[in-house]
């Protein structure tokens, strides 16, 4: 019994997740008052009893098109059995399903569906009408003739299915669909907006056209191999915990989206904290006015107001290609909640030192100055490859009296110097006048001092090392210094 | 598996008689009722409220600001002919505020009013019982809505505003639909009250409440739905100019900007389209126009720019 609402379970879980056991208590018992051959109605439920954050949605519903694919809801039971028998189930129920869309119990990479007669040139009309006439039948169709046709499906490989994808937007052609929708819609005004929303409109239903194939494509994956073992290659981590050095676009635009809400969170945590902590020292010559009151005695202790201890943050970041795009979210991030510091200045460096505090100061949004750094920063001193010897003795020379006992100097950077001088004299010297110095290294620990890293000659003078690799380190990091 | 009816449950827990009727058969009714109240919901929403319904949780309701989330509350109140009791949460909302506070003006008189000189130590005693009765009680919306004998939506406005440690009042409510006030024992429910929750997500709500709330995501409607909910809220519309709204509008969130369009504003730019009397939009009455659906300027220029394919601004 509720096996699979189990294995989702545990598959969210896995993906990070944070299921508890009531919760899924909760799920359990909202089976019961709920009609279960709905399967919308079985995925609103679930979702609304176990995600309870937004930002977690679309792993669920990854997970869920995974699960919930072919098992045919239909048949209640079917979702209680389990696996072994459900598998045959579906493959069964398929082949029955009033619809007739879903490829159930047809052999895969066979390429033998029942349009299998169409050709490219007909398969690409099909596409045509069905994107613009906005048909979500025939689109479903068409996606799944598409994929029969290119995407070269192959039995028992362990895959996700994204190059199964690849393949087959590949062969569709997909700008000249767009182009043409743009055609049929556009009003032959000479109308911006209109156009625009031409664009958009086709744009949208493309993206539509790519989604009916993929999950196409998933629910072929899933029927060969198992809910399980698809869960497992197509999970995606949460958008906190992907590797920001190692991201792809997507995750990129994700990691972005994600950013923005965190830092607002994290500055009104902080303002909150800083509000809060109301206690400095007591303040004795109001306690002992106080004490008259009730004969001398001190019964109400006074305190003196808290200093707003606000800390200045200096960062010094290397922007060279393998680490920029982790120096760009600190930067965003430190300064999306610079009202926390009493100061921050940024400097940016590859074998040349620049300051680009200035970047900041004319924009209210830190992402357009983060934009404009790689333009107009002026980094490159010598051949292009991080020099941090030269870059930290550069910083020392012009900016290091800036540096005092209130100065948090942050330093980022995988510490791969290219077998340059390490000059860690330099650090040394700014822990003496800076409160503290930290290096956050955005590269795995166990690749630390290999090859050209030189961490290890820095560590020693740093307050803390600390490995960064995901937006949940980063922001529990600026969330102490703060 | 033998089915438990969660209401039946929870009304033998606050010792009812009967159980309350679900007010919702279906989510094709929560649909059409909520249509009747000119509210637009989509499939998640009605689901989710029918299950609160039947399951007898609250709704935790997340999502941007202006999609229609307090909306929602009202619209479940008229649709179901309850009463909606509304706590409007801010930063420093205590329990006197939230859940009840003793009207010690009230107890100061009833004890001097009382007090004749040769008081002995009974007449204190009953006096003592005497002034914590509910007489003297003054009720604040969360122990309103436990004590309506009526049928009432509860309705927590913007949770994310009070502080983490005033969520810990909620908690008894949500969960037992009960307060306990130490003098006076514990309040149950006399109905089963239906609990919206609203969050705009500026901080990150505790695991305890999320823990005991079903979870609604309300982000923007996509263009069929948002063209319907024009058509419904603005009188005298055309589909056309409907369509074109909401298409705008969905360019416009695409775009990267500061504060995106909400529904809310949406509806205002429509109202102001209809009474300049326009059938459709052009490029000149949206730049005209752009600053209703816009409050900053830097996003105004930007959307002009994208849109329109203009440097210009006209605001």
């Amino acid at each position: 019994m509720l096996n699979v609402l189990g294995d989702f379970i545990a598959e969210l879980r896995a993906a990070g997740l944070p299921i508890s056991m009531s919760e899924h208590v909760d799920a359990g018992r909202a089976m019961t008052v709920i009609d279960m051959s709905d399967r919308a109605m079985v995925k609103a439920t679930l979702s609304a009893t176990l995600v309870k954050d937004g930002d977690h949605l679309p792993v669920f519903n990854t997970a869920f098109d995974v699960f919930f694919a072919n098992r045919h809801v239909d048949d209640p039971d079917a979702l209680f059995e389990s696996g072994d028998d459900v598998d045959e189930d579906a493959q069964r129920d398929g082949k029955g399903a009033p619809t007739g869309m879903k490829g159930a119990g047809r052999p895969m990479g066979m390429g033998g569906g029942a349009n299998s007669s169409l050709s490219a040139e007909e398969l690409a009309e099909m596409l045509f009408r069905a994107l613009l006439n906005n048909d979500n039948n025939a689109l479903r169709q068409a996606a799944q003739e598409a994929v029969t046709r290119y995407a070269g499906m192959e039995p028992g490989r362990p895959v996700g299915g994204t190059y199964y994808l690849y393949r087959t937007l590949r062969n569709l052609d997909l700008d000249g669909l767009y182009d043409k929708l743009v055609m049929e819609n556009a009003t032959g005004e000479d109308d911006h907006l209109a156009e625009r929303l031409a664009r958009d409109e086709a744009q949208s239903r493309i993206e539509a056209l790519k989604a009916a194939i993929e999950q196409e494509i998933r629910e072929r994956l899933v029927e060969d191999r198992g809910a399980e073992a698809l869960a497992k290659s197509v999970r995606k981590p949460l958008p906190e915990d992907l590797d920001v050095m190692h991201a792809n676009r997507d995750e990129m635009a994700q990691l972005e989206r994600a950013l923005r809400p965190l830092s607002r969170k994290l500055a009104v945590r902080l303002a909150r904290k800083r509000r809060h902590k109301r206690r400095g020292p007591v303040d004795l010559r109001h306690t002992v006015r106080k004490s008259l009151s009730t004969g001398g005695v001190p019964i109400d202790l006074r305190f003196k107001p808290p200093r707003p201890a606000k800390p200045e943050i200096i960062v010094i970041a290397d922007i060279s290609g393998s680490v920029a795009s982790f120096a760009r979210f600190t930067l965003l991030l430190v300064h999306a909640i610079s009202s926390q510091f009493s100061k921050v200045r940024s400097f940016v460096f590859v074998d040349g030192l620049d300051e680009v505090t200035r970047l900041f100061e004319h924009t209210d949004d830190p992402a357009e100055a983060v934009a404009r750094i790689n333009a107009e920063a002026d980094v490159i001193a010598f051949d292009g490859h991080s020099d941090y010897g030269r870059a930290l003795l550069s910083f020392h020379e012009r900016f290091a009296g800036e540096v005092n006992k209130r100065t948090a100097v942050l330093i980022l950077g995988d510490a791969r110097n290219n077998y340059h001088q390490a000059h860690a004299e330099v650090v040394a010297d700014l822990r003496y006048r800076a409160k503290a110095v930290y290096w956050l290294n955005p590269e795995p620990q166990s690749y630390w001092n290999s090859g050209d890293s030189i961490i290890s000659q820095y560590a020693p003078y740093c307050d803390r090392v600390i490995e960064c690799r995901t937006l949940r380190q980063l922001e529990a990091f600026v969330g102490d210094l703060a | 598996m033998s089915a438990i009816d969660p209401r039946k449950e929870l009304a033998d827990r606050l010792g009812l008689d009967e159980v309350p009727p679900p007010r919702f058969t279906s989510t094709t009714d929560v649909v059409s009722r909520l249509r009747e109240n000119d509210y637009l919901s989509d499939e998640s929403i009605a689901s989710v409220t029918f299950l609160a319904d039947r399951l007898a949780k609250p709704v935790l309701v997340e999502g941007p600001a202006g999609t229609g989330k307090t909306a929602l509350a009202k619209a479940v109140a008229d649709a179901t002919g309850a009463r909606l009791i509304r706590l409007q949460c801010y930063e420093g909302l205590d329990e006197s505020k939230a859940l009840y506070e003793w009207n010690y003006r009230k107890q100061l008189l009833r004890i001097q009013a009382g007090r004749p000189d040769d008081s002995t130590a009974e007449d204190w005693h009953a006096l003592e019982e005497d002034i914590f009765a509910e007489e003297f009680l003054l009720t604040r919306p969360l122990l309103e809505a436990i004590r309506a004998k009526e049928p009432v939506v509860l309705l927590i406005d913007e949770i994310d505003r009070v502080e983490l440690e005033t969520e810990a009042l909620l908690l008894e409510i949500l969960s037992e639909y009960q307060v306990s006030i130490p003098e006076l024992g514990t309040v149950r429910a006399t109905q089963i009250p239906m609990v919206f929750l609203t969050s705009n997500n500026t901080r990150e709500l505790s695991e305890a409440l999320k823990r005991r709330c079903l979870y609604l995501y309300v982000g923007y409607p996509d263009v069929e739905r948002e063209r319907d909910i024009i058509i419904s809220r603005v009188p005298g519309i055309s589909t056309t100019l409907a369509e074109q709204i909401a298409r705008v509008v969905r360019s416009l969130r695409t775009v990267d900007l500061k504060k995106a369009p909400s529904v809310s504003e949406t509806l205002d730019w429509a109202r102001t389209l209809v009474v300049l009397g326009r059938e459709e939009i052009g490029d000149e009455d949206a730049a005209a126009t752009l600053h209703i659906l816009l409050k900053y300027q830097a996003d105004i220029e930007k959307a002009t720019k994208e849109l329109l394919g203009k440097g210009k601004s006209l605001a």
